[in-house]
């Protein structure tokens, strides 16, 4: 019999001055310059509009947010880890371990919301509700499935990009929901930042994964692409039923799936496809858009009508060094 | 018709737009060291934003090198600013920047590599715009 245990090869010491993809040091700067903890976002100021939710509302909202947990602890505990393995460059591991470490605050920042806000019964009761849920346990298994197949690191990716981009949307909406009715605003807060960092994550796996695709030939790049979409497709009928039995009670459902449609084909752009739902159906709320992305509408764009599409005095920082004009 | 100038990084969204708007467009390249294009006549700039969580970074180095020279900027007559709603307020603000720093106006915002009523919308756009612009004097 063989010897099983191999000698670990010794890895070459990380030089950040010598980088072999660009891409890996602006992802690196963006992540660390964006690192926040649960504790900068004063949860505390929430609890009276915790308060003023029914029971069926708190109960649904702990719920999403051992669901979203749940993601959070695959992708800290097996997704970017196992992303690792496959990395190109010495570079590319060490941003995801800085993805891996993140995944955990996020993890770790629903337990701040739930010991803010929640009695510690209802919080037990939810997690044991996200252990018997179907369609929670059926995507986790899907994805998990996809990193434990050490064959094809292209569609560990796929799988990867999709639980960044896509699978998480059925769970944010709701804090989105309650922010544009000026509930939970702070908690809302504490969100954006997550899925700020969830669309850096998408964005740089996506990247790593269209470098891998270009090394493909053209029949190989085309099974990965009918596997991205077979995946799509049973992820969403899987998130399909998910949002129907989370959000029917409240009336939301057709708005929720709008958003996972909208969401669903940033992922495929972060993969370097083409969208899969038509525009038609991937109308989502403007006030959902609006508590995604506070302020950024206050500025209307030139082709959309009316409005000062001119920026005067707005503080944004710039390298004012770089502008020499 | 004016022309479109546009940047877009390895990761290859801006890119998309552009080919998909199938209207003529020169790429500022990623390439430091590559040549700039010179525009003779007056264009509209395509422009993914870059930012951190503070809004700094947001407009590409290689963008701010093609800005900087003044004939370039002279010729701009508006951006078009791409990004995700993901990062809040930062969302396609290198729009914002260019706007604020070269006095054009934001044409419009679209997200990652846009979608079918974004290239309707901003074909349509450009050519009313393009309208206007040289009827009255340029």
């Amino acid at each position: 019999m063989k010897d099983m245990t191999e000698t670990r090869r010794i890895p070459r010491a990380i030089n950040w001055n010598r980088m072999q993809d660009d891409k890996d040091l602006e992802i690196w700067n963006r992540l660390t310059v964006n690192f926040w903890l649960p504790e900068k976002v004063p949860l505390s100021n929430d609890i009276q509009s915790w308060s003023q939710l029914t029971e069926e509302e708190q109960r649904l909202t702990i719920r999403v947010f051992t669901g979203l947990t749940l993601l959070d602890t695959i992708q800290n505990a097996v997704g970017a880890p196992t992303l690792m393995q496959d990395a190109i460059t010495p570079h590319e591991e060490a941003v995801l371990s800085n993805i891996a470490f993140m995944e955990a605050v996020h993890a770790r920042s629903y337990s701040s919301i739930f010991s803010t806000l929640c009695s510690t019964p209802e919080v037990d009761e939810a997690f044991r509700w996200s252990e018997e849920n179907a369609q929670l346990q059926q995507k986790s298994r899907l994805i998990l499935d996809e990193y434990d197949s050490a064959a094809n690191p292209l569609r560990k990716k796929v799988a990867s990009v999709f639980l960044e981009s896509f699978l998480f949307y059925s769970g944010f909406y709701l804090p989105m929901h309650w922010s544009s009715r000026a509930r939970l605003t702070n908690t809302a807060d504490l969100i954006r930042l997550i899925i700020r960092d969830e669309a850096v994550h998408g964005y740089y796996i996506g990247y790593k994964f269209q470098r891998g695709l270009e090394r493909l030939t053209e029949s190989e790049r085309q099974e990965i692409k009918d596997f991205a979409f077979a995946l799509l497709f049973d992820l969403y009928e899987i998130e399909s039923r998910y949002t129907e039995l989370l959000y029917d009670p409240l009336g939301l459902t057709e708005d929720v799936k709008h958003f996972l449609h909208y969401n669903a084909n940033k992922a495929l752009m972060n993969l370097g496809f083409e969208a899969l739902f038509p525009d038609d159906v991937c109308k989502v709320n403007p006030a959902i858009m609006a508590a995604l992305s506070p302020n950024a509408d206050e500025n209307h764009d030139f082709f959309s009508g009316s409005g000062s599409s001119y920026v005067i005095g707005k503080a944004v920082a710039t390298e004012d060094e770089d502008w020499d004009f | 018709m004016g022309g479109l100038v546009y940047f877009s990084s390895r990761s290859g969204n801006t890119r998309r737009f552009v080919e998909k708007l199938g209207l003529t467009a020169q790429r500022i390249p990623l390439d430091p060291t590559a040549p700039m294009p010179a525009p003779t006549a007056p264009f509209v700039l395509i422009c993914p934003t870059y930012a951190d969580g503070e809004g700094r970074g947001a407009v590409h180095k290689q963008i701010i090198r093609f800005l900087n020279i003044a004939e370039n900027r002279g010729r701009m007559r508006g951006v078009i600013a791409s990004g995700n709603r993901n990062f809040g307020a930062t969302f396609a603000c290198a729009g914002d920047v260019i706007s604020a720093k070269c006095r054009v106006p934001v044409l419009y915002r679209f997200e990652l590599a846009g979608t079918e009523t974004d290239l309707t919308r901003v074909r349509q756009g450009l050519d009313r715009f393009w309208k206007t612009q040289f009827s009255t004097a340029t």
